[in-house]
């Protein structure tokens, strides 16, 4: 069974092309795939608890792996504990390790 | 042993406009610390992210000189990435799409990288572990 990697590195706030990403990820973790959804960027700001982090924490609960770009959230100001359920801070090399692994890569 | 993987990355996006480029030049960074073969296909605005004329330059609005300013440019990154992959033991296949470079005048870009076009793109993709477009909005 395939597995996924998608990167969002946009902020949802910013544009309204986001949510269907996030649906991806669910409906393919859904479907019993191992999915990560790699924030990065300003894709990292709605892992930060507010109004624009339920669909992550919601995504979160389907099974898919949310992970944030701990760079991003340091340039950002974002520590570890404003996080939403479900999202964890993970370093970029997540993202070569998973493109090595061979996982279906997708960024956004 | 597992053999070296070989990935190959997309990039469409200028430099000093967007985030993406930096974040492109960290993952490249990442696989090339750890010796593996990196395969570039840059088109569009991305084909001056190599380019030779690129100058760190003073900043008189802060009141900074040149080396205060410490102006970052990428083609440094790029040079970066190759002379890292090769202590390493990977390479650097940087293909530079040529008509992208033609349309922009993007002719001089450092030493090392290759002109060449889509079909180098699909060549990367047939031989690499994997592939990540990174596209522009």
């Amino acid at each position: 069974m395939p597995k996924y990697l998608l990167v969002e590195s946009r902020d949802p706030s910013e544009t309204n092309d986001i949510g269907y990403f996030y649906d991806l990820a669910a409906a393919l973790a859904g479907e019993g795939h191992a999915v990560t959804l790699f924030l990065v960027q300003n894709g990292v700001f709605p892992a930060r608890r507010s109004a624009m982090s339920e669909p992550i924490g919601r995504a979160a609960k389907t099974g898919v792996e949310v992970l944030a770009d701990e760079f991003s959230l340091r340039e950002r100001g974002i520590t570890s504990d404003r996080l939403v359920s479900g999202v964890k801070p993970a370093p970029l090399d997540v993202v070569i390790d998973q493109l090595a692994e061979g996982r279906k890569a997708l960024w956004h | 042993m597992a053999p070296t993987p070989t990935l190959t990355f997309v990039l469409m996006d200028p430099p000093y406009e967007n985030a993406r480029t930096t974040t492109a030049l960290r993952l490249l960074d990442i696989a090339a610390r750890r010796g593996y073969n990196l395969n570039v296909f840059a088109y569009e605005g991305a084909v001056y992210v190599p380019f030779s004329k690129q100058a760190p330059h003073p900043n008189a609005v802060h009141g900074r000189d040149l080396a205060q300013e410490d102006h970052p440019n990428p083609k440094d990154w790029v040079e970066a990435i190759i002379a890292e992959a090769k202590r390493q033991g990977g390479t650097v296949d940087w293909v530079q799409c040529g008509l992208c470079v033609d349309e922009r005048g993007a002719a001089e870009s450092i030493p090392g990288l290759r002109r060449g076009s889509p079909a180098d793109l699909v060549k990367f993709a047939e031989v690499s572990d994997n592939t990540l477009v990174i596209p522009t909005k």
